[in-house]
């Protein structure tokens, strides 16, 4: 697949909001992996909502918590790094909208719920992690990285 | 394209492929310098920080006690509320009980109530003798006795212990080693002095005693005796309280000036409007003997005998019953031992309405709001200590120095002083921020800690239900339990010894004076009196 006839302007603003997300995810799975007493734990249990239950139990299961910290400290890392370089940017786009959909059902910005870590904005039904997911979704309907990333030398093969 | 790209076309487009290829690549490159500075900034700031407050950064290491040599031989006076829990850490629950756990646990895992009674230490004792004086009660001390796997209904269960209705007689059985007592306040005085002339020796229940007299005549019986003697003051095994110790010691908050304690409860259980038992009659009730120290005899009344908290005659009040558990904490961190002067007040404010089902007959004497100031003129500091049981409105403890100040319960948090001389080159420089934390101490933090009840949470939060030792969630009453248990063993001194009690139950009672004689009381050390002032 190629990436669509853009204009110059078009084509680098958005590879710069490409580069822009990977690098929140990036730095998200880094301040993670430094940080030796880092866990979803409170996160979770700070879950409300309709999957409350869900995400309480999995914090709730020492063996299920481990994996998600695992899942969540390299997802957020190879996400990142994926989108920042174009590399399997597709496969990137995708896993960083799951991940996002995490988020925003385990917090979801309801009308009645008031969660223990502070937001630094107000919302009410969009929230930052709905933005950033719907922006990963016009990024993976306008691809960027057969042009500027290294899917470039993978996928574009004469 | 410009005429020079025009004339190396060839190699030209295999470069501007791997340029646009690896375009973003830089950004990685930006990112990492952007960490390691972050990094090395937070690194060489907690370094110095460190450094200047120089405290262990180790977690406790857990040292269980030790449960060999001979199997001990335990008598449990008083199975209610606090009795059973108090087996419960011993190891013994009703089979009805740990059925009741078990069917949690099956239903949402995060109850751990079951698996974590499972897993506490076998402390390698023997219930041989279970009184009291509600044959219910009774019963479900022997049934708990006998319980020897920690099984639920169906589980097949040992010898049980022998139940006896009057305590003397167990105390006189030589098949006894020692008693967890935890029978009404009213009792204390006259158990541990007789369970001390039996050489039994004894586990005591809060408050120490009921008047300022007995405090002396539980000390000279237990002294005299050589008893091993634990009072029941579970938070010496808080592990926070430890680490607070240590940063006192290393003068982090620098002179301290004023401690501020609380109790907060808002639910008729919490105030000690118990239920009263549907079973419980003059039948099933041995009521003379509950009021034989008392001085005027009353008729039958379930109320007082449940609710007995509620009453001068026996119980204690927040002084004996609350204010202790704080004193408790802060004697353990400073050893500031007796105060010179208690002065308190307070009211029945919140339940006292018979209309509102608050109680039966009788409305209670005992406050239910009620504050009292301990001066410690010597140490120059002052202790606050303000109770409702109608607000659940969440206070920690508080030490307050000119340095800093630092908040304790399950955690610890130490802050500067935005006017702390010791820290003033640090604020000034940055290093410290006072609106930050300067030192935290989160026992377990990667632990799931999903307690049950309001109530549990309630003292998880004061640190008086849970530690953690190497990362591992412990019920404190256990651990202190345990600790009394290895003292008996080895003929050692445990945490919350005769001394330790001797001064909580003359700060308590102190404030009972204090304010049921609407005056301030003194202490006079050195010749162990209370004094007009």
């Amino acid at each position: 697949m190629k990436d669509t006839n853009y204009t110059k302007w078009q084509l680098w603003s958005l590879v710069i909001l490409r580069v822009a997300i990977g690098w929140h995810f990036l730095y998200e799975g880094v301040v993670k992996l430094l940080n030796p007493n880092w866990s979803s734990l409170g996160y979770l249990m700070d879950s409300k909502g309709l999957f409350e239950g869900l995400f309480h139990s999995i914090a709730g299961n020492a063996a299920l918590l481990n994996v998600m910290d695992f899942i969540n400290m390299w997802g957020l890392i190879l996400i990142g790094a994926g989108l920042i370089v174009g590399l399997f940017t597709r496969v990137a786009a995708i896993s960083g909208i799951i991940l996002l959909a995490f988020y925003y059902l385990s917090h979801p910005a309801i009308i009645g719920v008031s969660y223990a870590m502070p937001t630094e904005g107000s919302y009410l039904w969009v929230n930052k992690n709905l933005l950033e997911l719907l922006t990963l979704w016009v990024l993976l309907l306008f691809p960027t990285w057969h042009t500027i990333g290294m899917d470039r030398f993978l996928f574009n093969k004469k | 394209m410009s005429d020079k790209e025009k004339e190396t076309s060839g190699n030209n487009m295999n470069r501007r492929d791997v340029l646009k290829g690896l375009a973003t690549v830089p950004v990685l490159g930006a990112m990492a310098y952007g960490t390691w500075r972050k990094k090395r900034q937070d690194h060489i700031r907690s370094h110095k920080l460190a450094k200047e407050l120089n405290m262990s950064s180790e977690s406790l290491e857990y040292t269980p006690y030790k449960h060999d040599g001979d199997t001990l031989r335990i008598g449990i006076i008083g199975f209610g509320i606090r009795g059973t829990q108090l087996m419960k850490a011993a190891g013994f629950a009703p089979p009805k009980t740990v059925q009741q756990w078990k069917d949690d646990y099956a239903r949402d895992s995060r109850n751990k109530r079951y698996t974590d009674f499972l897993e506490q230490d076998d402390l390698n004792i023997q219930v041989t003798g279970v009184c009291d004086l509600f044959d219910v009660h009774a019963e479900d001390g022997l049934a708990a006795a006998a319980n020897i796997g920690r099984e639920g209904s169906d589980g097949t269960m040992g010898t049980s212990a022998k139940r006896y209705r009057n305590y003397r007689d167990m105390l006189a059985a030589d098949d006894i080693d020692a008693v967890i007592i935890a029978a009404p306040d009213h009792w204390h005085a006259q158990m541990t002095i007789d369970a001390a002339r039996a050489g039994k020796h004894v586990y005591a229940e809060k408050g120490f005693s009921l008047t300022m007299e007995e405090n002396f005549t539980i000390r000279e019986a237990v002294k005299t005796s050589g008893i091993v003697y634990q009072l029941g003051h579970q938070g010496r095994q808080t592990e926070s309280y430890i680490k607070a110790k240590e940063a006192i010691d290393k003068k982090l908050i620098g002179k301290i000036n004023l401690i501020e304690v609380c109790t907060n409860r808002n639910s008729p259980n919490g105030a000690w409007v118990y239920d009263i038992h549907p079973d419980a009659n003059e039948q099933t009730v041995d009521w003379d003997q509950f009021q034989e120290p008392c001085e005027v005899k009353r008729p039958w009344s379930p109320e007082r005998f449940f609710r007995w908290r509620c009453w001068w005659d026996y119980g204690t009040g927040l002084s004996g019953d609350l204010l202790t558990h704080e004193f408790d904490a802060i004697n353990q961190i400073l050893g500031m031992g007796i105060p010179a002067s208690a002065s308190a007040s307070g009211g029945v404010y919140f339940y006292k309405d018979k209309a509102k089902g608050h109680y039966v007959n009788e409305i209670r004497e005992v406050p239910d709001v009620w504050n009292a100031v301990l001066e410690y003129p010597d140490m120059d500091f002052s202790i606050l200590y303000s109770a409702s049981l109608a607000s659940n409105h969440n206070r920690g403890k508080t030490i307050m120095g000119h340095d800093g100040s630092m908040e304790l319960g399950n955690s610890l948090t130490v802050y500067a002083d935005r006017q702390s001389t010791r820290y003033k080159d640090q604020i000034q420089s940055g290093l410290i921020d006072p609106a930050l934390p300067i030192y935290t101490y989160i026992p377990g933090r990667k632990n799931v800690d999903s307690v049950a009840t309001a109530t549990e949470q309630y003292f998880a939060a004061r640190g008086l239900l849970y530690t953690y030792r190497g990362g591992r969630r412990v019920d404190t009453t256990h651990l202190h339990i345990a600790e009394w248990i290895q003292s008996i063993r080895e003929g050692t001194q445990p945490s919350c010894n005769i001394d330790q009690a001797f001064e909580e139950g003359i700060a308590a009672a102190m404030g009972i004076m204090a304010q049921r004689e609407n005056r301030t009381v003194f202490w006079d050390k050195d010749n162990e009196q209370v004094v007009q002032g």
